[in-house]
């Protein structure tokens, strides 16, 4: 007897729960998963995170800040989910294409494999990748010139060193990021060819311990300039640098990807090199909108203002190692200055 | 039929069942106080989970690893051995199975696919083994081992890829061989190219071997019997020490299996980690919800596994960050960890069972 009255119990707390779900339905079926975008534009724009997500202070919220952007404005109705492992990229990409999204994005390298699958079996679905080029018909790939854009923040540390030694703390050991650390050692040759000049990997986009760590080594070494290309990590190495810069120390960090110093700082930031991942998500974004759509591949570089230092720089950098800066600017988009793309 | 009953209105399951809902209520809670709709997100939940094949065939893909390193924590834990080191094994059964369906060629898919496969449990077992063997001759507890391994286990997978199998110019490793896929085309194809592979077949396989060999066989004697009081079984004349290497080694090759399933069915290659994937750590979990029971495994991890993939649907149809799931999911643990507490949730139906008793 009591046995059945505990497996009776049981089921009406299970079958209440079960029914409390299904009564709800049908209300939020009209009214649930659409957008609260102004617009009334039917166009729906997805966006696939990697592990990092969209609070990353990094690529990932670059390209997030442009959709919304693009969902105030009116064009379309924004969407992202966020990639636990990179088991769900897949899965990820498929829940906006067969949900009908006009576009999906996936941000990050990472997502170039799921990417290419899902539009090999979605030949109808529009996607777009940042930072890898995917070759399909259906796919916009958006890559940046990152070399040139380090290439200048380098012309910055070349002269602005006091100890002659400056440094660069990457996330993972990748071809990508290399192309920074490629450029920013060749804009410190230029300018300053005595300069010694550090690389170290961290290995992770998120461990800012780890960023912290090897930053502290740097400066500890006598580097007074570090560079970081290391999404999340980046932050441990502003935060050590913040903390010398309190005992009286004189250290710098340059910034990446968005103008850090809104972030960090002035104090610590000395410039940041930026890379406009909003503006390529909007531009594309609105490509769809309007209809002009194609895959393909576009690089976008100092001469797209795909790339640059931020407009900040001017509070911690003279005006005269600007106008340097904007000399090579000048003359690496005539060509007369060929940046390197790989780390010799 | 009353001995269905009994499974039903044992004491564990009804535990796990209250400590289950007491969580789902309390992460219904969270959700009320962030301003979310707590049924409009379950239901999306559910719906994305078993709405349609696709997602379905991904949940499992989603399950199976789990189930892998559930039965791993497990099987360590009726030995006595507090096997935290799912994670490192795991990656280590990846490492192996990629390099065999990488490298050896030539072979027809009947013996390559099982051959990776099996490298897989093989060095996943070995890689736990060295904890066990540590313990057994050295007293070294495995705790502290098993963590230090996972760290080696990662960076050495990560070595080992980036220097034997490294594709040019990217962060992963070069595509396995065709033969060594375990991925099931037909019914992917069926199922809307959800990645569904014989991993899973295997997974629930290895579930009764569990069963069997730990309760049917006299070595699972012996290991449970260690488990229970290493020094009575020495008194009884058992090799304590060769059962403990022994344990951890099975239970490092369901784990080990876990990683090669990923390999194997899923990927297809695999990436230079930046991180440790978390499966192994997540099985711990699984193995708690199932009281490290086989059964109560698979039962766990399609829990969990529900849990983790439909949170992408929570946060699609309902807006609901994902973090609140994980929230969820952490109560459900809670609950079953701190059992006192659902005792006592459940203390007036206990009383008045006990009345039924007296009359």
């Amino acid at each position: 007897m009591k046995k059945v009255y505990s497996l009776s119990l049981i089921m009406v707390l299970a079958l209440s729960v079960f029914l409390a779900a299904c009564g709800n339905k049908s209300d939020n079926a009209s009214g649930g998963s659409t957008s609260e975008g102004k617009g009334s534009s039917d166009v729906k724009v997805g966006m696939v995170t990697d592990v990092g997500g969209v609070n990353d202070k990094s690529f990932n919220q670059s390209a997030w800040e442009a959709l919304e952007k693009v969902q105030s404005a009116g064009g379309a109705s924004v969407k992202y989910l966020q990639s636990k492992s990179d088991q769900d990229y897949i899965p990820n990409l498929n829940q906006f294409v067969k949900d009908g999204y006009s576009l999906t994005w996936g941000i990050g390298f990472n997502l170039a494999d799921a990417i290419k699958t899902v539009a090999g079996q979605n030949p109808d679905a529009k996607l777009a990748i940042i930072d890898s080029v995917v070759d399909a018909p259906n796919v916009k790939s958006v890559t940046f010139s990152e070399n040139e854009g380090s290439f200048l923040v380098g012309v910055v540390a070349g002269k602005m060193t006091k100890t002659n030694k400056i440094g660069f703390v990457g996330g993972e050991k990748s071809p990508l990021i290399q192309r920074f650390e490629a450029g920013f050692q060749a804009g410190i040759k230029a300018v300053n060819p005595k300069a010694e000049f550090i690389a170290n990997y961290a290995g992770a986009f998120d461990k800012p311990d780890v960023g912290k760590a090897a930053a502290a080594t740097m400066y500890n070494e006598g580097v007074d300039i570090i560079f970081h290309a290391a999404g999340a990590t980046g932050t441990g190495v502003f935060n050590e640098a913040a903390s010398r810069k309190k005992s009286g120390q004189q250290v710098w960090v340059i910034g990446v990807d968005k103008d850090q110093s809104l972030e960090f700082g002035d104090e610590v930031t000395l410039t940041s090199m930026i890379k406009r991942v909003d503006t390529a998500v909007e531009k594309v974004s609105q490509e769809v909108i309007d209809g002009t759509f194609k895959g393909g591949t576009e690089t976008l570089g100092l001469k797209d203002d795909g790339v640059g230092i931020a407009d900040t720089s001017s509070k911690n950098v003279p005006a005269d190692v600007l106008k340097l800066v904007d000399e090579y600017k000048a003359k690496i988009i005539a060509g007369e200055v060929k940046v390197p793309d790989t780390v010799k | 039929m009353s001995k269905l009953m009994k499974i039903f209105t044992g004491d564990s399951f009804i535990l796990s069942l209250v400590a289950i809902i007491m969580g789902l209520i309390l992460g219904a809670l969270v959700m009320l106080i962030g301003g979310y709709d707590p049924f409009e997100a379950y239901s999306a939940l559910i719906t994305r989970v078993y709405g349609d094949s696709y997602n379905f065939g991904e949940a499992i893909r989603e399950m199976t690893p789990l189930i892998m390193t559930g039965l791993a924590f497990a099987f360590a834990a009726r030995t006595g051995l507090f096997n935290i080191g799912g994670e490192g094994q795991f990656l280590i059964g990846m490492t192996a199975a990629s390099i065999v369906g990488i490298h050896v060629q030539g072979l027809p898919v009947y013996i390559h696919a099982p051959l990776a496969v099996i490298a897989g449990a093989v060095f996943g077992g070995l890689w736990a083994a060295i904890a066990g063997y540590l313990k057994a001759a050295r007293g070294v507890n495995e705790v502290i081992s098993c963590i230090m391994l996972n760290w080696i286990g990662l960076y050495l997978s990560n070595m080992i890829i980036n220097n034997f199998a490294l594709l040019e110019g990217e962060n992963r490793s070069v595509n396995i061989q065709p033969t060594a896929s375990i991925a099931i085309g037909w019914l992917s194809e069926m199922m809307g190219n959800a990645r569904v592979h014989w991993g899973t077949v295997i997974a629930l396989l290895a579930a009764v071997f569990f069963y069997i060999f730990m309760w049917k066989t006299k070595q699972g004697y012996e290991l449970r019997a260690v488990g229970f009081n290493q020094d009575a079984s020495k008194y009884a004349g058992m090799n304590v020490n060769r059962n403990v290497v022994k344990a951890m080694f099975i239970s490092g090759a369901f784990a080990g299996l876990g990683g090669a399933f990923t390999v194997l069915g899923v990927f297809g290659y695999q990436s230079v980690m930046a991180s440790s994937p978390g499966t192994g750590f997540d099985g711990i979990a699984v193995a708690l919800i199932g009281m490290n029971n086989p059964f109560g495994i698979i039962l766990g991890s399609i829990l969990f596994g529900t849990l983790t993939y439909g949170s992408a649907g929570m946060s699609f149809s309902a807006d609901v960050p994902p973090e609140i799931v994980r929230i969820v999911i952490g109560a459900i643990i809670f609950f079953i960890a701190a059992q006192g507490i659902v005792r006592w949730v459940l203390k007036p139906f206990y009383a008045k069972r006990k009345k039924e008793k007296v009359l």
